[in-house]
């Protein structure tokens, strides 16, 4: 069971949150979206909304760089298993009361108000309980990893998480002998990967590549579309040569 | 320069009779569906009013349009780049429901299955979105019509600016008038530039706003962008949509919704040649009161030879170039200067215009002794402030409005002198510096209005852009998701909702 947990589930997860996700990009792009509710009721959302997104992405971010830097790498800059456990509890810990308070906030809405109760989706309200109980779940933790705060454990799920991308064969093993709740914490988290495809939680790759089309590549405010099949110069260059031949001169530049 | 086309539009209103005609055909195409019953991508308001959605036109309460920094620089209202992005969780500026209004329908079918009672069945209100009952319908799409509520409530129109507002309360000195409205098709759109997903655009052949519906992702920054408010969110599809000037009929050269069922026979649309180079200076004029001035200049007259070359030059075909010629857009906005833009100060460069009503003489009592100016009514003396309208049409400039009402003034008087005396009188003509030959091509346009003057669309040119066979058995036009069907079974993987399409059938 454990080596299906670590050792096998994160590989079905990770495949289904690629290949779902290209498949529902490729296929329904219709049904890529945020999914807003912002319309039909405002209150609770602004505060809910923000410190719920601000402590999730100092979450996610942080577990991104805290399991994924090389050790060798950390070794090098000189950052230390304790100091790193220290920042993780203390910057993580205040991610999650921000995430939490947010996310209690945006259930209670979604539950008790009619408008956005009965436009939600199964699927929405079962996704948000679901990261919620993974949020508390990661807080509970913050307790265990108290009684380790010379980062030995971290660096337990250091090695799997690096191992898992690596394609360590042994990567299950590491994890051996550690508390119920990281296991149930690293379980929950790959169905999280393994349904994000189906939920409105593909927004989150939007969210992340978007503005960094709108901010670096789009290089004024505008869009203007063009049905032509050759840009406005080349059009301009074939209609010059036209003009230029002599004889009965064609009035139109064909496209 | 850079020469592009746009089928420009021009709404009379000194003919709009207020029937909602045009409301209701566009409801019916567009959006009879879920999510969008409150949206009305074309709504008629009775002015002054607060319109829909509630206060509109406020920008410092709504922040849309753009804004010029010290340096001369436009960047949108609700801020750059870097400001919407951050504002991406929670759109501070946008409107909610309750600001348009909670769509509902009534319980017809109570009507015919209500048990014998003592009392009448009637049909109660429910609400569309909860499907709940309601009990008080507290707002809805036209809820100033014909200056319901207090006056106290809808002088708070932002036209009233620098008007002395109060007199307008009394019973004797009130005015109205009817404002439809729809999108602009702007030629500096702020809905696009606040897009972060990059799913609006403008198209290069005929100037139409659209949105990708498989690009937007729903983060509504276009919503707050839009000065108009005419972005509306989906609740539904999660998507935002707006007017899309009837793009399938325009590209086959018939008039939008909208426009052909126009009772008033106010509507009119026509090919605008514009300088895609100038916008951003145009939209960029330091006082607004210039941005008027300036945006007459982005356009191209079709008769200059010059503009000619260089609209074949970059593509532009040859009937669109006739078309220009003869369109009744430019003729009112450009060649008589009696159509304006709906609030310039916004920036956006809208290119659906109006032309200012003509009202009555403000005090009936003095009607023997009204202010007249060498035989016409003085206009500054008519029931609707010429102030009032400048704020609406002009950022507040009175010249050019008073110009116009001079115009279609003497355009009355004149036919009248020509239809009861027999007389061209070419001296009413010149005193406001135009010919009786103009003033009778103007009557023939705005007076008369008849379809073929009404209209002067040329049809897309589909023929140079795309190859036949590419498209032979093609998806056709489908509302979203382009060709997938989303099939997966009896409920759908990403989530979406299951459409049944069925065709009819004979039953008998």
């Amino acid at each position: 069971m454990h080596t299906f947990i670590f050792g096998i589930y994160p590989y079905i997860a990770l495949a289904v949150l690629v290949i779902g996700s290209i498949a529902r990009y490729d296929r329904d792009p219709f049904t890529w979206k945020t999914s807003s509710s912002q319309l039909l009721r405002r209150r609770q959302l602004v505060v809910g909304s923000i410190l719920f997104h601000i402590g999730v992405l100092t979450i996610f971010f942080g577990h991104v760089v805290g399991l994924l830097t090389p050790i060798p790498l950390l070794e090098a800059l000189h950052v230390g298993h304790q100091f790193k456990q220290i920042l993780a509890i203390v910057v993580g810990g205040l991610g999650a009361i921000s995430a939490l308070v947010g996310g209690f906030m945006l259930l209670h809405r979604r539950w008790v108000d009619p408008r956005i109760r009965k436009t939600s989706s199964t699927m929405d309200i079962a996704i948000l309980g679901l990261l919620l109980f993974q949020l508390v779940l990661g807080t509970l933790s913050i307790f265990v990893s108290l009684q380790h705060i010379d980062g030995s454990e971290m660096i337990k799920f250091m090695l799997w998480a690096q191992g898992i991308f690596t394609l360590d064969p042994n990567a299950a093993s590491y994890t051996e002998g550690t508390s119920w709740i990281f296991e149930l914490h690293i379980f929950t988290g790959l169905t999280i990967f393994l349904l994000f495809p189906f939920t409105r939680l593909v927004h989150i790759a939007s969210g992340l590549f978007a503005p960094l089309r709108y901010l670096f590549s789009r290089s004024g405010y505008q869009i203007v579309r063009s049905r032509r099949r050759r840009p406005l110069e080349e059009r301009r260059r074939a209609f010059d040569e036209v003009q230029a031949k002599p004889g009965p001169s064609g009035t139109t530049p064909a496209e | 320069m850079r020469v592009r086309a746009q089928i420009g539009k021009v709404l009379n209103l000194d003919k709009c009779i207020g029937c909602h005609t045009c409301s209701v055909t566009c409801k019916n195409v567009w959006t009879s569906r879920d999510g969008v019953e409150y949206a009305w991508f074309n709504n008629v308001e009775t002015k002054p009013g607060t319109g829909y959605p509630t206060d509109w036109e406020n920008q410092k309460r709504w922040r849309g349009g753009w804004a010029r920094s010290a340096s001369g620089k436009l960047h949108p209202r609700q801020g750059s780049k870097w400001r919407i992005l951050a504002n991406i969780f929670a759109n501070p500026a946008m409107p909610e429901i309750d600001d348009y209004y909670e769509p509902f329908d009534f319980d017809y079918d109570h009507l015919k299955s209500a048990p014998e009672m003592n009392a009448f069945p009637t049909a109660r209100p429910r609400s569309k979105i909860t499907g709940e009952r309601m009990e008080k319908i507290e707002k809805g799409p036209n809820w100033e019509e014909i200056l319901g509520g207090e006056f106290s409530k809808r002088s708070a129109d932002y036209n009233f600016d620098k008007v002395q507002k109060d007199i307008y309360g009394e019973y004797e000195n009130t005015f109205m008038m009817y404002l439809p409205r729809l999108c602009e098709h702007c030629l500096n759109p702020t809905c696009s530039a606040s897009c972060p997903s990059g799913a609006i655009y403008k198209r290069e052949e005929d100037g139409i706003v659209l949105i990708d519906q498989e690009k937007c992702r729903g983060w509504r920054m276009c919503i707050s962008g839009c000065p108009y408010k005419k972005v509306y969110y989906n609740w539904d599809t999660g998507k935002s949509e707006k007017c899309t000037f009837c793009y399938p009929r325009i590209e086959s050269g018939q008039p939008t919704v909208c426009s052909e069922t126009c009772v008033g026979r106010i509507r009119y649309l026509g090919v605008i040649l514009y300088d895609a180079d100038k916008i951003e200076a145009a939209a960029s004029a330091e006082r607004e009161t210039d941005l008027y001035g300036a945006q007459l200049d982005v356009f191209l007259d079709p008769n200059d030879p010059e503009v000619i070359a260089a609209a074949r030059r970059d593509g532009v075909p040859e009937d669109w170039i006739e078309a220009a010629k003869v369109s009744p857009v430019w003729k009112m906005a450009m060649d008589w200067k009696v159509a304006f833009p709906l609030h310039p100060e916004y920036r956006t460069l809208p290119m659906v215009w109006y032309i200012p009503p003509l009202s009555p003489i403000q005090n009936a009592a003095q009607a023997g002794q009204i202010a007249m100016s060498d035989q016409m009514p003085d206009v500054r003396s008519l029931r609707i402030p010429v102030k009032y309208l400048a704020n609406m049409l002009t950022a507040g400039d009175e010249e050019p409005i008073v110009h116009a009402l001079e115009r279609m003034s003497a355009m009355r008087l004149y036919m009248r002198a020509l239809s009861v005396d027999g007389v061209r009188d070419e001296a009413i003509a010149a005193r406001v510096g135009m010919s009786g030959r103009m003033i009778e091509d103007m009557y023939k346009i705005m007076a008369i209005a008849d379809y073929e003057d009404r209209f002067a669309i040329p049809t897309a040119h589909r023929e140079q852009n795309e190859a036949g066979a590419d498209i032979r058995s093609g998806c056709g036009f489908t509302d979203g998701n382009g060709c997938s069907s989303g099939e997966t079974g009896k409920t759908t993987l990403f989530g979406g909702k299951k459409k049944s399409f069925s065709l009819p059938t004979e039953v008998f």
